[in-house]
């Protein structure tokens, strides 16, 4: 096991395009980093770098101590898992789980003690005489990820192993993967465009855009304090509203209605602009009149026209179409098009208590939780909310969360090297 | 109604064309177990009196037999380096990106394109200048030279269908390039290998140009020459069943090796590599 570490690792094609731009970044020793962002971003680049697939341009790549970056990609003693996973359709799953530790000319004994508890613990004991090709999708995903697990390598890299299954499959896949990473505390990268993955895999997660870093953090950062317009935008669905507001005092005039900015942990956010952007999630709306007047009083109230309303059962969203100036609602369109949504018209997105009796068409007063409201430079992006005080926080919580759950799992792995069951100290 | 129809029609246009491709060599089948006498004189398809004794004459014959040694030592032996040869030329050219890439691939073309009989002349006096003529590496060499081309890209076409992340997986796995190579995309390209190699063999084995041309002797003379210096079992008789007969002896291995190796040529041995 290792920690990865990038230092201005920079990828540029032959043509000079820089697929992966500048990027620094620290995973830790056992820790689970996602990559992620929309297609084109450069998150299978830099995996790829890490494994040692792709040459890096400048920069320098660490795994533990060593610097790899002339290192071939068998010598660096890393695993992966592809996004078409890869097997080797002329053996049959045993000798595809074995292939590595064959490579690794290991004793026949050790070789078949190994592949039957990978085998064993993935549950394809009973397949192991099988071909690829007569496994399903599920399975195939198994058996690239026993591939991946069998030999002691020093760290998991998974590229997108879940986007070629089925829905449902890929949620217990997901559980799977994370089980089976808190299990064994290997350290793992993880590239994804799915945010689902992202936020509930990762104990961090690295947002990236044309190859460059945005933000990393524990997810909880990422969707409470994002650093720009583009990682709100990214992370969280539905995504983020963002509404362009004129500046007038402490009052932001969106086209909704107005906001005071009073509730915001810094006051005078806006400073001398006099237009910004007003990021609100779909959730920190509700219904009025659902609405306790006390809570009410915490926040804004704005009479709206709901264009659309989807109920889902567990909640509703309502979608307020709303008129923006014209290079602020292009500005917004290149934002929605970078972010693979292509949003077609300007419009919020509202989600519901599902007990809302608000029906399409109707003008209703919703409410307005604006001490979560960000609020965002137009010009460069910038979050102006950011509160510094509270991302130390939940770094530190999720340090705390991480630590706690480590003990836990060693704990897990040999209960009885300790005879007396005494409480598990602390440390 | 439609589907018996076509079906029907499948079932008569397939018997036409095996009657056309079937009944020359039926012919020859018929000729090896007639009497020698019998050619000429009696009109008949099927032998009046059925005999081995044309493949009795032809085993008897030196010339026939130290042709058939000849003949399968020179084409298994080009068989083997043309296909060792090419399997690297094509991986190199599915795989790496190198200048002249272009260059080799229509240098092949343009052999493969090339009219043999003309290099005949040439090598014919090359041959005995170097002390080449009459021997296996006199045959071997122009049959690997011009077996190269087809078999390279059969085989770059079958290397392209192999999924790059195959490769890539093993290198993560811990292999080297060529254990890459060898464990994993070879043999999933078994299939094309066995593809090239029937196709080389049977390049060499039917040859008769090089065959007559660049030999003189029992040393280097491959079958379908000797064929033509046949004489028969005595020289007042046509030897035209005793041909037939010894046609007949090497188009069975052709025979053999086709039914043999059809289903690897056929077998789709890269489905269920990815996804799927």
């Amino acid at each position: 096991m290792a920690a990865i570490t990038m230092q201005n690792i920079v990828k540029q094609y032959g043509d000079g395009f820089p697929a992966v731009n500048d990027v620094s970044l620290d995973v830790q020793d056992g820790e689970f980093m996602i990559l992620v962002g929309p297609s084109g971003c450069g998150k299978s680049t830099l995996l790829r770098m890490i494994v040692g697939l792709e040459d890096i341009t400048s920069g320098e790549m660490r795994i533990g101590e060593k610097v790899v970056n002339q290192v071939a990609p068998r010598r660096r003693n890393l695993s992966m898992v592809f996004q078409n996973y890869a097997l080797y359709p002329h053996l049959t799953v045993y000798e595809n789980i074995a292939f590595p530790l064959r490579l690794a000319k290991k004793p026949g004994e050790e070789v078949d003690r190994r592949v039957r508890e990978t085998a064993d613990l993935l549950e394809l004991t009973e397949h192991l005489e099988r071909k690829p090709a007569n496994l399903s999708g599920g399975q195939r995903q198994r058996v690239a990820m026993g591939r991946a697990i069998v030999r002691q390598a020093d760290a998991f890299l998974f590229d997108e192993p879940l986007s070629n299954l089925d829905a449902k499959l890929r949620g217990q896949m997901r559980t799977e993967i994370s089980r089976l990473q808190r299990r064994l505390g290997v350290t793992t990268v993880y590239v994804t465009h799915d945010q689902t993955e992202a936020m509930t895999l990762g104990d961090r997660v690295a947002v990236l855009r044309k190859g460059e870093l945005q933000q990393v953090g524990s997810p909880r950062e990422l969707y409470e304090q994002p650093v720009n317009l583009f990682v709100a935008g990214f992370i969280g669905s539905p995504s983020m509203n963002f509404l362009p507001a004129q500046v007038e005092g402490s009052r932001l005039l969106t086209p909704l209605g107005a906001f005071d900015t009073g509730a915001l942990p810094s006051a005078g956010v806006a400073g001398d602009r006099t237009v910004v952007l007003v990021g609100i999630r779909p959730e920190d709306f509700e219904d009025a009149s659902l609405v306790s007047a006390e809570k009410r009083a915490q926040g804004a109230v704005v009479r709206v026209r709901v264009d659309v309303t989807e109920w889902l059962g567990n909640e509703q969203y309502a979608y307020v179409p709303y008129e923006a100036p014209r290079d602020l609602a292009e500005q917004l369109r290149e934002l929605s098009r970078e972010l693979d949504s292509d949003q077609m018209r300007t419009q919020a997105v509202v989600a519901l208590d599902a007990a809302s009796l608000i029906t399409a068409g109707d003008e209703v007063e919703l409410w307005v939780n604006t001490a979560k409201m960000h609020v965002f430079d137009p010009a460069t992006g910038e979050n102006l909310t950011r509160d510094e005080e509270r991302v130390a926080a939940l770094g530190r919580q999720s340090d705390k969360a991480r630590q706690a759950q480590r003990r836990a799992q060693r704990a897990d792995a040999e209960p009885p090297a300790e005879p007396p069951a005494g409480p598990p100290t602390p440390g | 109604m439609e589907s018996a129809r076509s079906k029907w029609l499948w079932i008569v246009a397939s018997a036409l064309i095996l009657v056309w491709s079937l009944f020359p060599i039926l012919w020859i089948v018929m000729l090896s177990f007639k009497q020698p006498g019998e050619v000429g004189n009696k009109p008949g398809f099927l032998p009046d009196d059925w005999t081995w004794e044309n493949y009795r004459t032809v085993f008897e014959t030196d010339l026939f037999t130290s042709a058939l040694v000849n003949s399968i030592g020179i084409s298994l032996i080009a068989t083997f380096v043309g296909v060792v040869f090419a399997t690297l030329v094509a991986y190199a050219i599915a795989r790496l990106e190198f200048p002249g890439k272009k260059l080799i691939l229509s240098f092949a073309l343009a052999i493969a394109m090339f009219p043999v009989v003309s290099l005949v002349g040439p090598l014919f006096n090359l041959w005995r200048d170097v002390g080449l003529y009459d021997t296996w590496p006199g045959l071997i060499i122009p049959y690997i030279s011009f077996a190269l081309p087809l078999a390279i890209w059969t085989l770059s076409a079958f290397f392209r269908e192999i999924p790059w992340e195959m490769e890539q997986a093993a290198q993560v796995d811990g292999a080297t390039t060529w254990q890459a190579f060898r464990k994993v995309i070879v043999p999933l390209a078994a299939p094309g290998v066995f593809t090239a190699a029937i196709l080389t063999f049977f390049f060499c084995w039917n040859d008769f140009v090089f065959g007559i041309s660049l030999t003189s002797s029992d040393r280097a003379r491959p079958v379908p020459a000797a064929l033509a210096f046949f004489t028969g079992e005595s020289q007042f008789e046509q030897p035209a069943t005793a041909i037939c007969a010894a046609a007949v002896v090497v188009t069975i291995p052709v025979v053999v090796i086709v039914l043999l190796f059809q289903r690897r040529i056929v077998a789709g041995l890269t489905s269920g590599a990815v996804k799927g």
